[in-house]
């Protein structure tokens, strides 16, 4: 998914960059809810999780492979603001240290994947868990439906921001379809991925995931001191 | 507590465990194939809008390290190099936006 230099035009990628530069500001202000002394470094496990998982491309079939993006992974262990500064920096390190995704394309890949792919990762794991019941239980596969979205919307972003500023004329419809049809697969790969994971955590230490704090799992080991709960 | 739950620190160093072993040793296994944009970049004959990266000529450029000719060992030193340089990158990001314990 990481887009090289020349793909969109520059203006697309001036365009882009000013929407990325706008969202890692607010992640900025955001993220300092979600972090703590507790929380920080299970974020910069994100992502050097991220960043390695995003090394292991998955045969997809017919030629094509797919990777982890890690946005609805990132964003339930450690809260949306937060995941997509992870996202961010690890496209930032991809891009000056190892020449993958363009240096004119870091703002549409960050735009692509730290702010599409964590947002719409997140926001549909909310929906989910809204659905679902009110267990721990319920925060992988929740996280896995996230993810799974996540990629074809990533995805799709690519092909409007092409139809409205790609290099080459190609018919919208075509590229919209080609790009989610192969990235629906991949999703599937990313919300696998994305199970595990975020169920791993969830069953050995759910009072560190973001996304189940409301759900309170030691309730047993609170206790009431002066009316407060600690 | 009824179950006995593994610190912090243990659910910390597993997880760096499994992504340097990630980046390090399984990311040799990785598929090799066009990943879904290139495909259909090429598919649909936009591909070679690609132009060459600033970059290329980094010594990571392209996950290996340059001048170490073992594909395993260059993938695998390139995969840890980037974790250290994602971590360090991370981890100063994190600290300096998070809020601070207050002392007291």
């Amino acid at each position: 998914m990481h887009v090289p230099d020349g793909f969109l035009t520059a203006q697309t990628s001036l365009a882009t960059a000013a929407v990325a530069a706008v969202g890692v500001g607010i992640a900025l202000r955001g993220a300092r809810r979600e972090l703590d002394d507790r929380t920080a470094p299970l974020a910069g496990l994100v992502a050097v999780f991220v960043f390695a998982a995003q090394m292991l491309n998955f045969p997809v079939g017919a030629g094509t492979s797919g990777h982890l993006l890690g946005g609805a992974l990132a964003a339930v262990l450690v809260g949306p603001f937060t995941a997509t500064l992870c996202i961010s920096v690890v496209l930032l390190v991809q891009a000056i240290a190892f020449a993958d995704g363009g240096l004119t394309a870091l703002g549409t890949n960050v735009t692509l994947m730290a702010l599409v792919g964590v947002w719409v990762g997140y926001g549909m794991f909310r929906v989910a868990r809204a659905v679902l019941p009110k267990r721990t239980a319920s925060v992988p596969i929740a996280a896995a439906f996230g993810a799974a979205l996540s990629v074809p919307a990533a995805a799709a972003t690519f092909a409007l921001l092409f139809a409205a500023g790609g290099a080459v004329p190609i018919a919208t419809g075509k590229l919209l379809t080609a790009m989610v049809g192969w990235h629906v697969l991949i999703g599937l790969g990313e919300a696998a991925i994305t199970f595990l994971a975020v169920g791993a955590i969830v069953a050995t230490r759910p009072d560190l995931v973001y996304g189940a704090q409301d759900l309170r799992p030691d309730h047993a080991d609170l206790e009431i001191r002066d009316g407060v709960v600690v | 507590m009824s179950r006995r739950r593994p610190s912090t620190r243990t659910v910390l160093l597993a997880g760096l465990a499994v992504t340097v072993v990630l980046a390090g040793v399984v990311s040799f296994y990785a598929s090799g194939h066009p990943d879904g944009l290139e495909y259909v970049a090429h598919s649909l004959g936009f591909g070679d809008s690609a132009g060459p990266h600033v970059s290329d000529n980094s010594p990571l450029s392209g996950y290996g390290v340059k001048g170490v000719h073992n594909a395993r060992l260059s993938g695998g030193l390139a995969g840890i190099i980037g974790v250290l340089l994602v971590g360090a990158l991370a981890t100063a990001l994190l600290y300096a936006v998070r809020r601070r314990a207050p002392r007291d």
